[in-house]
């Protein structure tokens, strides 16, 4: 599955919060199906990296391109459409639609129906809601939610809540798939279910995946390239056993736990 | 088998509105009804409009619009001055007024809801006064002494309008741009993440809503003899404001329940302003304690009533996509 053209290079990039270097100078490249890991201490900048690629916030310096096409400075939902998908660290659902419809939203995008059509409820809305119905329920049921599906997502218990926001970014039709912590909160049993769902995925939907993670044994497990920031800079890129022995990254993390 | 469901529905609430109109109207031919009644269902429909109309804006894609009575106003004066300028029909004039609100909303609502915040609230709320002034000054429709319209309102009118507005919004909510500007609501960074082009929806239903306002503002002006800029104050967009509030924010159904019931309040409390204002403020204090998710909370007068017979795998009535 691997070729030589990166999916996802993004050049030197960086952001400024006032004077706060929040990530600065970061260059990763990304190859199709390919599953990588985004290590680092609390406050490295992970999850602003990821608000970064996903046009929430707009990079200070340097650029992303996905398969060759410029992405800085396109709003959060065009990107999106060129496809990059992600999940949020804190959840962040839709909690007063039904868990399907969480589904729809993300589906909506690729649905065929106009605002129009929908309003005069002429023949195409019924047949592009029937879709969107049907694909919803497949992703659902990939993930075991399907018996859920009339639920209001808040209601869901926590763990089935963070399934569900990948369900979700996975309607959405990524090429990339970016997960913020997916495990945080879960229990070991849980994990592990999770990660095989994850690996699971990849393989259906030719999906790059990069994830941030703290659990390091977990990382190191499932990621075959990880990345390690550190003060908003990457400090080290490899195989998870270079890693593992990259004395940068065990100074990085003194003080926590490195396994 | 889903759709067809849906459809049935769909015609029992025809029906249903339809045999309400005929009652109604039976019972104002047949003289059954004052002046007095007629009068004040006529109002009530008019608020129905301006409460559904709001909760478009305010309960599905959760942008605040606090000057509300400003597209009524655009309505009301555009239609007045088709019918009696122009002379053209009333048809024409509703439409135009609809029409007219709508640029409006479209010329408020693009630059504010691009950005996220306050701004609509802030524009709005400017945008309802500057209409009032703007109004006040223009001697071609009057300036402060109002403008003279003819009485064209009538049931009919009202119920149709009241249709056509209901059936608009409720086929927008449940579909997938209604899902679309619910998700805004809910959490427009993570709308935003799953592809969704928030300003386009929140322009949308912000556009829909004011259309509504500037016919029920053509329905208002042609309802008395007369039309003034005091009529569309802040207390006006105040009242449709506190019709979407108490009904429960996201339920159409409470916003039209809520209208219903403080038009009814107000109108018998009409002759005692400070008495009205009194009780409408121990009204409102009264709900926001006790329920302050609103009369309905987010759900709908439907739901209650098909709850009992919903199938085990029929979720899909219906009254599943309502709101939420
Ligand atoms: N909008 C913002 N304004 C100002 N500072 C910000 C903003 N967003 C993030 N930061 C700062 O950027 C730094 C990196 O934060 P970030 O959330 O990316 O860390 P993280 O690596 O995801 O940490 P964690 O493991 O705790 O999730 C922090 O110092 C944070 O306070
Ligand atoms: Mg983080």
């Amino acid at each position: 599955m691997e070729t030589n053209k990166p999916l996802l290079k993004v050049d030197n990039i960086g952001i400024r919060f006032g004077g706060l270097r929040a990530v600065s100078d970061v260059n990763i490249e990304l190859f199709p199906g390919e599953m990588a890991g985004l290590i680092g201490p609390n406050g490295a900048g992970k999850t602003t990296f990821f608000n970064m690629l996903t046009g929430v916030y707009v990079p200070t310096e340097g650029q992303i391109l996905l398969n060759g096409k410029k992405l800085n400075n396109l709003p959060p939902y065009k990107i999106t459409r060129n496809g990059i998908s992600r999940t949020f660290q804190n959840i962040r659902l839709f909690g007063e639609l039904s868990v399907i419809d969480n589904v729809k939203v993300a589906y909506h995008s690729q649905a065929k129906h106009t605002l129009f059509s929908s309003i005069l409820r002429l023949p195409g809305h019924f047949s592009g809601e029937k879709e969107m119905e049907e694909k919803a329920t497949e992703f659902l049921k990939i993930f075991n939610l399907d018996r859920f599906k009339d639920e209001k997502a808040k209601n869901l218990p926590y763990g089935q809540q963070r399934r569900l926001e990948i369900a979700r970014a996975l309607a959405a039709n990524p090429k990339l798939l970016l997960l913020d912590e997916p495990a945080a909160g879960m229990n070991p049993h849980e994990t592990k279910e999770l990660m095989n769902l994850i690996a699971f995925i990849r393989e259906q939907f030719n999906l790059t995946v990069l994830l941030i993670e703290h659990d390091m044994p977990l990382v190191m497990g499932v990621c075959e390239r990880i990345y390690v920031l550190d003060h908003g800079q990457l400090i080290a890129e490899g195989t998870p056993s270079e890693i593992k022995n990259n004395p940068k990254v065990i100074e990085a993390y003194l003080g926590e736990e490195v396994s | 088998m889903a759709i067809f469901k849906q459809a049935k529905h769909f015609w029992t609430y025809i029906v249903l509105s339809l045999v309400i109109f005929g009652v109604i109207q039976f019972m104002i031919t047949g003289q059954m009804l004052n002046l007095f009644y007629v009068n004040t269902l006529i109002f009530i429909a008019i608020n129905i409009i301006l409460a559904v109309s709001l909760h478009l804006i305010i309960g599905i894609t959760g942008q605040f619009s606090i000057g509300h009575a400003g597209f009524l106003a655009v309505g009301a004066y555009a239609s007045g001055i088709i019918t009696m300028k122009l002379e053209l029909p009333f048809a024409a004039a509703l439409l135009i007024g609809g029409l007219v609100a709508a640029l409006a909303g479209f010329i408020i609502g693009f630059p504010s809801l691009r950005l996220r915040g306050d701004y609509l609230a802030i524009a709005t709320l400017g945008f309802g006064e500057i209409v009032r002034i703007v109004f006040l000054n223009l001697d071609y429709v009057g300036g402060a002494s109002g403008m003279q319209v003819n009485h064209l309102t009538t049931w009919p009118w009202v119920f149709g309008c009241i249709l056509i507005a209901i059936l608009v919004i409720v086929n927008f909510t449940n579909s997938t741009h209604g899902r679309a500007c619910i998700s805004i609501r809910e959490d427009e960074t993570a709308a935003d993440a799953m592809g969704i082009n928030t300003t386009y929806y929140k322009v949308a239903a912000f556009v829909i809503g004011a259309f509504f306002a500037g016919i029920a503002g053509g329905l208002y002006a042609h309802n008395f003899y007369i039309i003034q800029p005091s009529n569309f104050g802040f207390l006006k967009s105040f009242d449709i404001l506190i019709f979407v509030v108490l009904g429960g924010l996201g339920s159409l159904s409470g916003s039209v329940i809520a209208a219903v019931l403080l038009t009814v309040v107000s109108t018998f409390l009409q002759d005692y302003p400070e008495t009205r204002m009194i009780i409408y403020s121990i009204v409102l204090i009264v709900v926001m304690l006790y329920r302050p998710q609103g009369l309905m909370g987010t759900k709908e007068i439907t739901s209650i009533f098909s709850k009992g017979k919903r199938s085990k795998g029929g979720a899909k009535d219906g009254n599943k996509q309502t709101v939420a």
